[in-house]
């Protein structure tokens, strides 16, 4: 087991997922409180034209406020940010967000692995990196990448998971911290608090 | 490999570049020239960067390709329709105000912007009085941008994207399918200037009435994209319009106030007057 986590161990939350993400996303981001005291950043694939519409039923749903990444913008807390279609999404030490529209990763743009690397890069050991369902094996790396810097890694449970190649390529790639079904992934963080 | 160590040789890499061959990237977006960098040191069979400076330094052909590497290439024809209808919309009577338009596309890469905004321009009637001045960095990219030949294979979704933004004929008026490229109508490029042009240290060269800098400032850090918004508040003239790719902005830069957002999504704005 490890080190048992408390608030200030972290400064923020990243979350991959793909097909099946939209309703796995409302169940978690609805559970956490408006005074939710980190950053979450999460990369769901979508379509190329699907611009803005995710972000404002996630705000929908909702207490924190959602919003698409920006370029250079900086990252605050009790904020949930989205990559947008057709760029990745990466972080600067100084804690800006930085976007790129290179070529793409695992056959996407946005990808889960470009965000997961940045942010451990930034983060280290201060970082919550979770997988949740999908269709593709994005996102492996980019765990893999969180837990050897110390990071908090989790997956959705395979079996709870609408798509479970996305957690289970994860699961065979990273040696994670904790599997746990949505419910759990709400309470684990909502136990930051 | 140890975090620190990693971006002193990330520093001297860079200072390396610079140095022996003129090319500044110091002040990029450091998150991504570092995973450029990493990446390139992965193909490259070299153990670490330290290494390849040395090769760097030695080896201009190996610069060549980092370059070619360093610089994102990534574009197409009519990205992000709804800026082109907006453009058509609202940009077009501005500019029609004006008997003779200079616009001026930095960072054009291999110029389907490029093509996309003449193609615009061409239905509209505008652009037999538009003189577009198209620079970039990278020399290669230039050259396919000269050429306007490009593969088949993404015309289909170019199509789409021409008439999601408003396009009304047929794209295929355009281009003239040869083996397995499209090659731009030279119409097209009657009104073109290509040229090499360098952001982070060259000048302003004429004024603008309207300048667009899309998807290349994201891979500027902050004290670059401020030099660079400099630049482009010097080149326009008084209520010239700035275009810059969907998700930048002139906010979080020492600019913000010396432009007026014209259409706010779609990242278009209008140089202040005084
Ligand atoms: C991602 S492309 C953007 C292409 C196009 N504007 C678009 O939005 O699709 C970025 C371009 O910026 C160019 N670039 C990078 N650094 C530059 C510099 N310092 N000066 C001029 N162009 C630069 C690159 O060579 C590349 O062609």
């Amino acid at each position: 087991m490890k080190k048992f986590t408390r608030k200030k161990d972290f400064d923020a939350i990243v979350i991959g997922c793909s097909a099946g993400g939209m309703d796995a996303l409302k169940h978690i981001l609805s559970s956490l409180p408006i005074n939710f005291p980190f950053p979450v950043i999460i990369v769901q694939h979508r379509h190329v034209d699907s611009d803005g519409y995710l972000a404002v039923i996630l705000n929908d749903t909702c207490s924190i406020p959602v919003k698409e990444v920006e370029d250079k913008e900086p990252l605050r807390t009790g904020i949930v940010y989205l990559a947008p279609s057709n760029y990745h999404v990466l972080l600067e030490k100084n804690r800006h967000f930085a976007l790129s529209i290179d070529e793409k990763v695992n056959y996407t743009r946005p990808s889960i692995d470009i965000l997961f690397e940045s942010a451990a890069n930034v983060f280290q050991e201060r970082l919550v990196g979770i997988i949740l369902t999908g269709a593709n094996h994005d996102g492996s790396q980019g765990l893999k990448r969180i837990q050897e810097q110390g990071g908090e890694t989790i997956v959705q449970d395979p079996d709870t998971a609408e798509y479970n190649t996305m957690p289970l390529a994860a699961l065979k790639t990273a040696n994670v911290d904790h599997i746990l079904g949505l419910q759990k992934i709400s309470n684990f963080l909502n136990d930051l608090v | 490999m140890n975090e620190q160590t990693q971006d002193i040789e990330i520093d001297l890499l860079l200072e390396a570049m610079f140095r022996k061959y003129g090319y500044d990237f110091r002040n990029y977006a450091r998150a991504s020239i570092e995973r450029r960098i990493l990446h390139q040191l992965s193909k490259s069979g070299l153990s670490n960067i330290s290494e390849m400076q040395g090769r760097l330094l030695a080896d201009k052909e190996f610069f060549k390709r980092m370059l070619l590497d360093l610089s994102i290439n990534v574009t197409e024809m009519f990205r992000d329709a709804s800026f082109y209808v907006a453009f058509r919309e609202k940009v077009v009577p501005y500019l029609r105000a004006h008997p003779f338009i200079r616009i001026w596309i930095a960072g054009c890469a291999t110029g389907e912007e490029v093509y996309s905004m003449a193609i615009v321009l061409q239905e509209e009637g505008l652009f037999d009085q538009t003189r577009i001045y198209a620079t970039d960095i990278n020399e290669e990219v230039l050259q396919i941008a000269k050429e306007g030949v490009y593969s088949l294979e993404n015309i289909q979704e170019y199509t789409l994207n021409y008439q999601k933004a408003g396009g009304q004929k047929a794209f295929s008026d355009y281009y003239t399918a040869h083996q397995d490229t499209a090659v731009i109508t030279p119409s097209l490029k009657t009104h073109v200037v290509f040229a090499s042009h360098n952001l982070v240290h060259d000048a302003k060269f004429n004024e603008m009435h309207l300048i667009s800098c899309r998807n290349v400032m994201i891979y500027f850090n902050q004290t670059l994209k401020d030099r660079v918004l400099k630049l482009f508040h010097e080149s326009l003239c008084p209520l010239g319009l700035l275009c810059l790719g969907s998700k930048e902005s002139v906010q979080f830069s020492a600019y913000e106030n010396q432009f007026d957002p014209l259409i706010k999504d779609e990242k278009i704005y209008k140089k202040k007057g005084f």
